[in-house]
């Protein structure tokens, strides 16, 4: 095979059990191999989880930087940096922390209370990938379960809108069709794996049955399946594109398992009609129920975003998009979102933490943001750093610093520490405790002074 | 520091304190016979005195409350407040965000209360969330009814290994006690299905219900776990369900109790839901009678009632498969969480109204079992929260306990349905609650049913955990009162917690951690062993997650209260 690698034998130390901290697989079976105080080698992750394992110090920012008057970035101590960020936030009045799904749930207690003391709205990724998701679930339901449960009991695995062999690679190994279960003694022979994508992708490839549907072709196709279900005749010949019969034939296979698992992405999440298509995808669901088990679970990309959703929620009762500028918690949807909020130039400080806004934003939002303060907080360089006016280099969770994280399926993990991080960078929990208590003081100092 | 409270009329049940007009003294954080002359004095003259609220059995913390506040933002809306100097803003009405349930208890004068389902699979996420809610001391129970372990130990009888493994997994999720759920419905329930009463073994596993209870029930008392099984049977909230429930009761009648602390050997939660009579809901009928007769003539179960309060809520229970009927009934949003191994989960929002014959049922089946079960030491005052509605309504379910008036007053005008006096007895109950058994069955019961050893009582050593209500109960007739009563429990005059004044006059002044209490077991080292040795090959092909991962390490539990246990002793 032309990408072999020889497995790594130089080394010194072993580290098991340790989680990746990539997708929303977040796959905690890693083994990682020790060397020099770096991770030399990664067993039993895909090659995207290694990769960035161990590429951990390519364009690693290693030095906390300041933006000078000269437009260039600076290198600087960090005491002066954590002063210039807590200068911009204690300053800002439409401030929006930013991102989280790459940090530690303990990072986000500190962000939280530093968003509360100062109103700044909260959001993370949701915003922009799994929103639409949320909105559905919240008209719709949500029935779930963890990831165990299909690998033990599955009999039928759906993928819509996701290319999992590629997005989350191990998703399917070690999840839903190639794991030996329970009641699936023979793993994949036990199973029938049906994709449900306009292309035909890698995923499609694995399985069984491939349903090609057109583009945008999503909610009629779920539609006709709920009406096959409910025992109604099809009375067009083709639906999206797919003859009646075989549309008639998965209904009553997806009817006739025994436990069923539909794992949608974003392809079903960002066609045409949006959350539209997860409302349908869910009362399928629902409707399949009255005759045998089925669950669904949304593919959610990285190894905390459903951490923060899952946080934010127990805290104050939203998942994303949590506004305090009112001295009090808002959520609502198109106005207290992080793209809104940008596109209609309401914000004036941004702080982002472990993501990447460029690249996913839309047009006017990324335009606002190279107009406002922005305050980076991460590993490595990125679009981010490109805009940023502070750079505050961060640790790497489940390699270099300890941190909880929730799986796709809500599954907690403790993402434990491999090994040191580079002397000139900080924990992000670290990072943010500092901005919060520099803020605080920040704000002291105005009261004692507004009060005199 | 030292206090006095100064002649406060107390009620504190376990010490036959009914009413008295005394002092209550306390120093560095618990209660002391006797107090320098440089105590602070607390003038309470004439107001209520009674231990700090116990609720034994509750939903607030964990994967189902979390689900629930996602999926519900229009409950989250419900109770919004604006943050204070102290306090945090507040959200949500039925699943409020965890700061919003400890101010709440907090206001109600409540110091203690019971996480009644924990996964052990996401019971780092419960801790989380316990250590998000402040002022309140926090006891999870984990969930084993259906778990395939114990499924299969209980299937081959093997108590003393069953024991080993339930001291084995209350160290790893770290939880005080053992939940039963709808044991091997929700196991069945991975395949969509249910079982139906005792004697309906789970799809593949051939093991039935009685035979889950029994065994986790003997190996409870091997243990001599401080509380003993914590049972919700089958079959909840099924008209006609109550023979089960008394079977179930019965099935557990000859175990021998092992535990000085605790009187019962099983506690039924949510009486409510499981005391039903006739066929469907078209001929349902009260069952409260032979529950509360068993209760009467055995004194080996206690019970909580689970008291509808006619409100929006959102029900949530391990027990999935009676919420996907719920929802099928309703057609509200569903959601659904089933947990790999352990246990299932359901969510749905419920609209109890009065003016529906079955919530009004419900409501007077939940006063019948409070009014008919003669000894106040064996009921507890819950909603099952948010199940059958939030527990901000104590105070409401005091005020009716104390007032018949108020109840035939609630039939006569029609706030609640007629199936509520037709098809009960609740018109001809004339019983009224006096303080003293409100003190009980809100705070020595449930202290009793859980063998606390530090609270639920004004004991000399035991923690400061007090609660002043500005009521004068010899001023007051509760009878005609009912909204003075409701009032006067809604917001204590003080919460004491560890000594430290958290409320003073309704507002929280001070925010503290909570604690969490676990259950140690000590002198299983050789069964635990055995356990692991047969669990270990199966827990690493069928879970999805590694051992090393799985456990809750000490760090979620910053301020940790262990029970340590000798086995057998
Ligand atoms: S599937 Fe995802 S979590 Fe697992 S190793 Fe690959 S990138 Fe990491
Ligand atoms: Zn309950």
């Amino acid at each position: 095979m032309a990408n072999y690698e020889p497995p790594v034998t130089d080394y010194e130390s072993i580290v098991e059990n340790c989680t990746c901290a990539f997708c929303g697989c977040n796959c905690d079976d890693l083994d990682y191999l020790i060397k020099d105080g770096h991770v030399v080698g990664v067993r039993h992750a895909c090659r995207l989880g290694a990769s960035k394992i161990m590429e951990d110090m390519d364009q690693r920012l290693l030095v906390p930087m300041i933006r000078g008057e000269d437009g260039e970035l600076a290198e600087t101590d960090w005491d002066s940096a954590l002063d210039k960020a807590a200068e911009l936030i204690a300053g800002a009045v439409r401030p929006i922390f930013y991102g989280w799904s790459e940090t530690s749930i303990e990072t986000m207690h500190h962000g939280l209370e530093l968003g509360e003391l100062v109103g700044a709205v909260l959001d993370n990724q949701a915003t922009i990938c799994h929103g639409p998701s949320l909105q559905a679930v919240q008209n719709a339901g949500y029935p779930i379960s963890t990831l165990g449960e299909v690998k033990n009991r599955a009999d039928m695995c759906l993928y819509t809108g996701s290319n999992a062999m590629n997005s989350h690679p191990r998703h399917m190994a070690r999840y839903s069709t190639f794991p030996r279960g329970y009641f699936r003694p023979r793993g994949r022979f036990d199973r029938t794996v049906v994709t449900l994508d306009p292309k035909y992708s890698d995923t499609a490839k694995m399985s069984d049955i491939w349903v090609g549907f057109e583009q945008n072709g999503d909610y009629e196709f779920y539609n006709a399946i709920r009406a096959v279900l409910k025992g109604k005749k099809l009375q067009k010949e083709f639906i999206s594109g797919i003859p009646k019969e075989d549309v008639e034939e998965l209904a009553e296979a997806m009817k006739n398992v025994q436990f069923g698992a539909l794992f949608f992405g974003l392809g079903l999440t960002h066609t045409l009609s949006k959350q539209r298509n997860i409302d349908i995808a869910i009362q399928m669901v629902a409707d399949l129920n009255s005759y045998t088990k089925w669950i669904l679970m949304p593919m959610r990309g990285h190894f905390n975003v459903n951490g923060f959703n899952i946080f934010m929620a127990f805290e104050t009762g939203f998942p994303y998009g949590v506004d305090f500028a009112r001295g009090y918690q808002r959520y609502m949807n198109g106005e207290t979102n992080t793209i809104d909020l940008l596109t209609r130039k309401e914000c004036d400080v941004f702080m982002v933490i472990a993501a990447d806004p460029g690249a996913h934003y839309p047009g006017g939002a990324v335009k606002h943001l190279a107009e406002i303060p922005v305050i980076q907080v991460d590993i490595h360089w990125g679009p981010s750093t490109e805009i940023a006016d502070v750079v505050l280099p961060g640790s790497f969770v489940g390699v270099e610093v300890g941190g909880t994280s929730y799986r796709m399926d809500g599954v907690p993990i403790w993402m434990k520490k491999a090994i040191d991080k580079p002397e000139t960078c900080r924990d992000d929990e670290w990072i943010i405790k500092e901005i919060l208590e520099r803020v605080k003081k920040i704000k002291a100092e105005q009261g004692a002074l507004a009060s005199k | 520091m030292e206090y006095v409270l100064k002649n406060g009329i107390v009620y504190d049940p376990a010490n036959k304190v009914a009413g008295e007009k005394k002092d209550v003294m306390f120093k560095d954080g618990k209660i002391v016979d006797s107090v320098s002359a440089d105590a602070k004095v607390l003038d309470v003259t004439d107001k209520i005195v009674m231990p700090a609220g116990i609720d034994p059995h509750a939903h607030v913390a964990g994967p189902k409350l979390v689900v629930g506040r996602i999926y519900r933002p229009e409950d989250s809306r419900k109770g919004v407040t604006h943050k204070t100097d102290i306090l945090r803003s507040e959200s949500g009405f039925s699943i409020p965000s965890c700061p919003s349930t400890g101010y709440r208890y907090s206001r109600m004068g409540y110091g203690t209360v019971v996480e009644a389902a924990v996964p052990p699979l996401e019971a780092k996420h419960t801790h989380e969330e316990i250590n998000s809610t402040p002022n309140l001391d926090i006891v999870p129970l984990s969930l084993f009814g259906n778990n395939w372990f114990v499924l299969q130990y209980a299937k081959q009888n093997q108590i003393e290994d069953l024991a080993g493994f339930i001291a084995a997994w209350l160290r790893l999720a770290k939880c005080y006690g053992v939940k039963i759920v709808n044991p091997c419905g929700s196991e069945a329930w991975g395949w969509g299905m249910n079982v139906h009463g005792l004697d309906d073994p789970a799809p593949y596993w051939d093991v039935t219900g009685r035979e889950v209870v029994t065994a986790l029930a003997k190996a409870n008392e091997m243990l001599g776990l401080p509380h003993s099984v914590h049972v919700h049977p089958n079959d909840l909230g099924h008209p006609g369900n109550y023979p089960t429930t008394v079977s179930t009761m019965e099935a557990l009648k000859d175990i021998e109790k092992n535990s000085t602390v605790r009187g019962q050997t099983m506690h039924l939660t949510h009486a409510q839901f499981h005391a039903y009579g006739g066929t469907s809901w078209r001929d349902a009928d009260s069952g409260a009678d032979y529950i509360a007769d068993y209760v009467n003539n055995n004194d080996h179960v206690t019970i909580d009632v689970g008291q509808v309060t006619l409100d929006e809520t959102t029900t949530m229970t391990a027990d999935a498969p009676m919420e996907f009927d719920l929802y099928k009934l309703s057609g509200l949003k569903w959601a659904n969480k089933d947990v790999e191994l352990e246990t299932a989960a359901g969510i749905v929002p419920v609209i109890y109204s009065g003016k529906a014959p079955v919530n009004s049922l419900q409501w007077a089946i939940g006063l019948e079992l409070f009014l008919k079960v003669n000894d106040p030491w064996k009921v507890c005052l819950t909603t099952d929260h948010p199940n059958a509605g939030p527990f901000i309504r104590y105070p409401r379910i005091i005020s009716w306990l104390m007032s018949n008036e108020r109840r035939q007053e609630m039939m006569d005008n029609r706030e609640v349905h007629p199936w509520s006096h037709r098809r009960t007895s609740l018109a001809s109950l004339e019983r009224e609650y006096d303080f003293n058994e409100i003190a009980t069955i809100t705070r020595a019961g449930p202290a009793k049913i859980y063998g606390f050893q530090d609270r639920g009582a004004l004991t000399p050593g035991f923690n400061a955990d007090i609660a002043v209500f500005d009521i004068n109960p010899n001023d007051i007739d509760p009878s005609r009162n009912h909204e003075a009563i409701e009032k006067g429990f809604s917001s204590a005059m003080y919460t004491i917690k560890d000594g430290e004044i958290l409320v003073k006059d309704g507002e929280i002044v001070k925010v503290v951690k909570s604690h969490t209490l676990w259950t140690d077991v000590k002198g299983m080292e050789e069964q635990e062993k055995r356990v692991m040795d047969r669990v270990m090959p199966d827990f690493t092909k069928y879970y999805t997650i590694k051992f090393e991962n799985y456990q809750v390490h000490d760090k979620y539990l910053p301020n940790p209260i262990v029970t340590e246990v000798q086995a057998g002793k």
